[in-house]
């Protein structure tokens, strides 16, 4: 599925080769909250197994940008392809890649009516029809990847918010997504609980998933990133491969962000 | 020398007498300020005064004996139980039954048949809750009205202008529960659709019907409607009744889930789109068992409102419980024991309502997750 170097590191296709061989094609994307020009002109390309952090000020368009990649957002202009299908206001396209795709969310979004276990579950029965039987083997086993089998009949109340994330990616992977986006997974997090989740994050950073992560979490972007996204009022201000981006910032804004972002 | 402090763990101690224990309760309960001991006195006199009259009236000094109003005539000191006792199956299931009590079995193993059907749904380990359900609403009203009504059987035809009491009330009151649930969560559903044509319509059909008091929509239902429909062809007046109390009732139950619906937060409606789920199933798995249960204590109140407000239905000539109460004791047998009856129909509302009431407390309880949305 994906090319990888002999380290098994994924290699980023070269651009101007066909659509299909990118994950996300975004091209001259533009959206507007009411008159507010939230998103200006963004061109972005990840190839598949590619893993890009995007990272910017709060209000940026960061976190619009990757929920317009599943649609929880809809564009006005451009266009988006994930995994060859465009996002357009056709509902087949919108649950195809929907299907495909997996979201993680700041404030993790579980259902707290139902227990660890079916929470993951639920979508796989329900919209992929799994067997109930598989299903429920399918999400041990990725509850086991994250670590906590254990809390499988809890109530996502009774667990702690690391805990709780990690039920949420888990949720996610149960679908088998050939792509997830992680929506400031560990904002909402106590500080000793953002590392079990950055933990997670790292194994399926290294397991060759397609992977766009909104995060403050700079050090999770020199391990794991292919690529750093800055942006600022909308734009994509800057990309690079980690170590330049963080020793080499070419731009003013850039730098101004990594200052304040890496001052303490 | 060191600065260093270390701090040894202390053990728990018990709290001193003030902070438990019924003197605790008291003075925090009855006399925690001047205004709330004067309210406390004042009520523990009231009750002196009340209490021991009505109980001798209504229980010691209480007529219960013989068939006929020459007991309670003898002891006017004392109520008279004998009433509600003679006529006890005319106020519990309408005129037919009154007067034809070799009958009462059928709606007495109707309702106890249903009670039995019930009863399953309460175990958590049962394991046909859906098919069970399924065959209370959907065969259940058809053996119910077999039985009650007889016609379909070749028993003694009860017709339903004969239905009555308490028989009529629960009927009307459990059709219009059960009936307008779905239809108010279709329309509180409707109420948030992006669709204009269906919230249109779901926000005109709900202001319509809260705007419009029952007793208006009974009577529509009763006087107006036949007029518009040729002549000879009658509804069954208890169907244009429960028609009427279903859909005025589907509004209430709408408004009460609208609020549910909004407590649901946008992030739960995100996740849900985020795995893929479609339009029903995510309103069926997600967001309307978490809105149902935040909304069960409107929902409920609602319920004990329409409960209480089948009394309406004496305004086109149906007599529930509280109005078959009254017709016995305006007959001439039993005239001047109208306290008696009404205090009988109070008391039946009242059992029925705490009851429902009771439930719902406990199945919050039960769908309690630990987790406050």
């Amino acid at each position: 599925m994906t090319n990888t170097d002999p380290q098994g590191q994924p290699v980023p296709q070269a651009p101007g080769t066909n659509d299909s061989s990118y994950s996300i094609d975004i091209e001259g994307l533009n959206k507007w909250y009411g008159t507010f020009h939230v998103l200006k002109e963004i061109n972005l390309k990840v190839a598949k197994g590619e893993r890009i952090v995007i990272c910017g000020p709060s209000g940026s368009g960061k976190s619009t940008l990757i929920r317009c990649i599943n649609r929880l957002e809809e564009h006005q202009e451009g266009s988006i392809i994930v995994d060859g299908v465009e996002l357009t206001n056709d509902v087949k396209n919108v649950d195809k890649v929907r299907r495909e795709v997996g979201m993680v969310f700041q404030h993790f979004n579980l259902f707290p009516h139902l227990t660890v276990l079916e929470n993951c579950t639920l979508a796989p029965i329900w919209v992929r029809k799994t067997p109930k039987k598989e299903a429920i083997a399918e999400a041990m086993k990725y509850l086991e990847r994250v670590r906590i089998p254990e809390q499988a009949l809890k109530y996502p109340g009774q667990l702690s918010g690391g805990q709780q994330q990690r039920v949420a990616i888990a949720r996610s992977l149960c679908m088998n997504p050939r792509i997830m986006l992680f929506d400031e997974p560990t904002s909402a997090l106590d500080p000793e609980m953002i590392s079990e989740v950055l933990d997670v994050m790292i194994d399926l950073a290294n397991s060759g998933m397609t992977m766009l992560c909104v995060t403050h979490e700079m050090g999770f972007a020199k391990q794991v990133a292919d690529r750093v996204i800055f942006m600022d009022y909308g734009e994509i201000v800057e990309e690079a491969p980690p170590e330049e981006f963080f020793n080499n910032p070419k731009h003013d804004r850039t730098q101004l962000f990594l200052s304040q972002i890496l001052a303490h | 020398m060191t600065d260093t402090l270390i701090h040894t763990r202390l053990p728990d101690r018990a709290p001193p007498a003030s902070e438990t224990g019924i003197i605790h309760w008291a003075r925090t309960n009855l006399f925690s300020s001047i205004t709330n001991t004067i309210l406390t006195l004042a009520s523990l006199y009231a009750l002196y005064v009340l209490v021991p009259p009505l109980l001798n009236w209504g229980l010691l000094n209480a007529n219960l004996a013989g068939t006929d109003r020459s007991v309670c005539d003898a002891n006017q000191g004392g109520a008279c139980w004998t009433f509600i006792k003679v006529r006890f199956n005319q106020i519990m299931f309408g005129l037919f039954y009154g007067s034809n009590p070799d009958q009462i079995w059928r709606p007495v193993l109707a309702f106890f048949s249903l009670v039995a059907l019930v009863i399953p749904l309460f175990f958590d380990r049962f394991n046909y809750k859906g098919m069970l359900s399924a065959f209370i609403l959907i065969v259940f009203p058809f053996i119910a009205f077999a039985l009650i009504h007889g016609a379909w059987l070749g028993l003694p035809v009860a017709d339903t202008s004969e239905w009555g009491g308490f028989l009529l009330t629960f009927v009307l009151a459990s059709v219009g529960i059960v009936a307008a649930l779905p239809i108010g969560i279709l329309l509180a559903l409707g109420l948030r659709s992006e669709l204009p044509i269906v919230r249109g319509f779901s926000v005109f059909y709900i202001e319509l019907w809260l705007g419009t008091p029952l007793i208006t929509v009974l009577f529509m239902a009763s006087v107006l409607l036949p007029l518009f429909f040729p002549a000879g062809v009658d509804f069954d007046k208890v169907l244009r009744a429960m028609i009427g109390i279903t859909l005025f009732q589907s509004a209430y139950v709408a408004e009460a889930v609208r609020g549910g619906l909004q407590a649901i937060p946008k992030g739960q409606f995100e996740a849900a789109d985020a795995l893929g789920l479609s339009y029903w199933k995510k309103m069926l798995f997600i967001v309307l068992p978490q809105a149902l249960k935040i909304s069960i204590p409107g929902i409920v109140n609602t319920f004990i409102a329409l409960f209480k407000d089948t009394s309406l239905v004496s305004i086109i000539g149906l007599l529930d419980l509280l109005n078959m109460s009254q017709t016995a004791s305006k007959g001439l047998e039993w005239k001047g024991y109208d306290t008696e009856a009404y205090l009988f129909a109070a008391f039946v509302f009242g059992i029925c309502c705490y009851g429902i009431s009771l439930y719902s407390r406990s199945l919050e309880e039960k769908l309690d997750r630990g987790h406050k949305n």
